[in-house]
């Protein structure tokens, strides 16, 4: 993620007291609910008394961009809180304690799962590695956690939820999951330990008493509210820039055009994507506003997530980074298999969702 | 004391170094603040999240840069 090390601080209580807090949370939720509820009555109104013609390019593109900036960032806002305060039960060290001495298999489902909800930045990718290949973490268990970390993240759920609705958010997550548990488990199944840079295997992981991080509920709150800060916070920019052009698409681009490039027809548009994906590097946030747009505009479902997926999961840093405890054949494997996966789950998308 | 911050060198890593030395002088501690980049190192730590903070060998905080409150915490327990 461009975000990198987007976790909160987990802080001491200090400050109001519980109660308030809880009570300030309540109200800001009903109150987020209350205006979502009127945003798109409010928005069309707001573009209606503008003195442009009903019906023009410019009024859809108008329209377009007042209703879906204030849409996405407030679904990124929810989302981005939702997952900050559930990370605040999670940490890399106690996820490696969880899945050391897992087998393959229930290793792998459980590493993907955890990967979504465990804190963790592309920056600490290799002492995360070591730590958990060294614990007794089978190295395709291992690998199913860096490929869910990255891919099912928050700001990409969110944005899919808000722009593309819930179904494609959730067979998002599935696909994302079941992607990372089958990849690493057939890496797995290679046996590529000896592919591991040699010094890996001779590092003695210490095993340090960590202190306890057990936090209060205001503790986790604040966690939700300092993601919501620092995530939103960076990406807010990229959500509007990517609404705008989304917005210029909406209004003006062929239809025919892109339909006939990345329409379902185009077979060959599906691994075409994910080739121009993997070396990119951006975060969800700005792509996804684009992607309703195009998918709006006959570029099919599929071609749009898988070259998403490939954007967000593989990229070029953190291959360099991983370039540290892995030789090239390896990541090559890596590359390899999860972008295969994301080709097929691209196909998947084509077939299941009938635009 | 001896503190050591553990991290590849990441922009938190730094601000975290800047964030104890700053509590440090202004408490006018005596204190040796060491960045710890090698891998080896900081994995012999059991830190799997930088940056991560050790004090007199000790790991106290991993994956985030602390507060000020928090630095505050664990120089006053070391009195």
């Amino acid at each position: 993620m461009s975000t990198c090390c987007p976790s909160p601080t987990p802080r001491p209580s200090v400050g109001p007291r519980p109660t308030i807090w809880l009570a300030t949370t309540v109200l800001g939720l009903v109150a987020w609910f209350a205006v979502y509820w009127v945003l798109e009555p409010v928005s069309a109104w707001a573009v209606a008394q503008l003195p442009i013609a009903p019906e023009s390019h410019l009024e859809e593109a108008l329209a377009f961009f007042f209703y879906d900036t204030p849409k996405v960032l407030m679904l990124l806002t929810l989302v981005v809180f939702a997952m900050g305060v559930v990370r605040s039960f999670f940490s890399a060290e106690n996820t490696r304690r969880l899945l050391s001495g897992k087998r393959e298999g229930v290793g792998n489902v459980a590493a993907a799962s955890l990967g979504i909800v465990t804190p963790f930045c592309s920056c600490s990718a290799v002492p995360l590695f070591i730590g958990f290949v060294s614990a007794g973490v089978p190295l395709g268990v291992t690998f199913s956690f860096l490929i869910a970390s990255p891919m099912v993240n928050e700001v990409a759920l969110g944005l899919l939820f808000g722009l593309v609705g819930w179904k494609v958010a959730v067979t998002y997550l599935a696909s994302g999951l079941g992607l990372a548990i089958l990849a690493g488990f057939v890496i797995g199944r290679f046996h590529l330990d000896g592919w591991l840079q040699p010094w890996v295997r001779d590092v003695r992981m210490g095993n340090a008493e960590l202190p306890d991080q057990r936090l209060t509920v205001v503790a986790r709150l604040r966690a939700g509210l300092d993601a919501v800060a620092d995530i939103v916070g960076k990406v807010w920019l990229w959500v509007i820039a990517g609404i705008a052009i989304g917005a210029l698409i909406h209004g003006y681009a062929p239809a025919e055009l892109l339909a006939s490039i990345m329409g379902k027809d185009a077979w060959w548009s599906v691994p075409a994507a994910v080739v121009v994906g993997i070396p990119m590097y951006s975060n969800a946030a700005g792509i996804i506003p684009i992607v309703e747009a195009l998918i709006g505009k006959g570029a099919a479902l599929g071609t749009v997530l898988a070259f998403m997926m490939a954007v967000i999961a593989l990229s070029l840093p953190e291959m360099i980074i991983l370039r540290k405890v892995l030789t090239v054949k390896l990541i090559a494997v890596f590359i390899g298999v999860v972008g295969l996966g994301i080709v097929t789950v691209g196909y998947l998308f084509n077939a299941l969702f009938v635009a | 004391m001896e503190i050591k911050i553990l991290g590849p060198g990441c922009a938190r890593c730094k601000a975290t170094s800047e964030a104890l030395e700053k509590v440090i002088q202004s408490r006018g501690i005596q204190a040796q603040l060491t960045k710890v980049e090698d891998m080896r190192e900081i994995v012999s730590y059991g830190v799997l999240s930088t940056p991560g903070v050790v004090i007199d060998g000790k790991v106290v905080h991993t994956g985030s840069v602390p507060t000020r409150e928090m630095i505050e915490g664990w120089l006053a327990a070391k009195h």
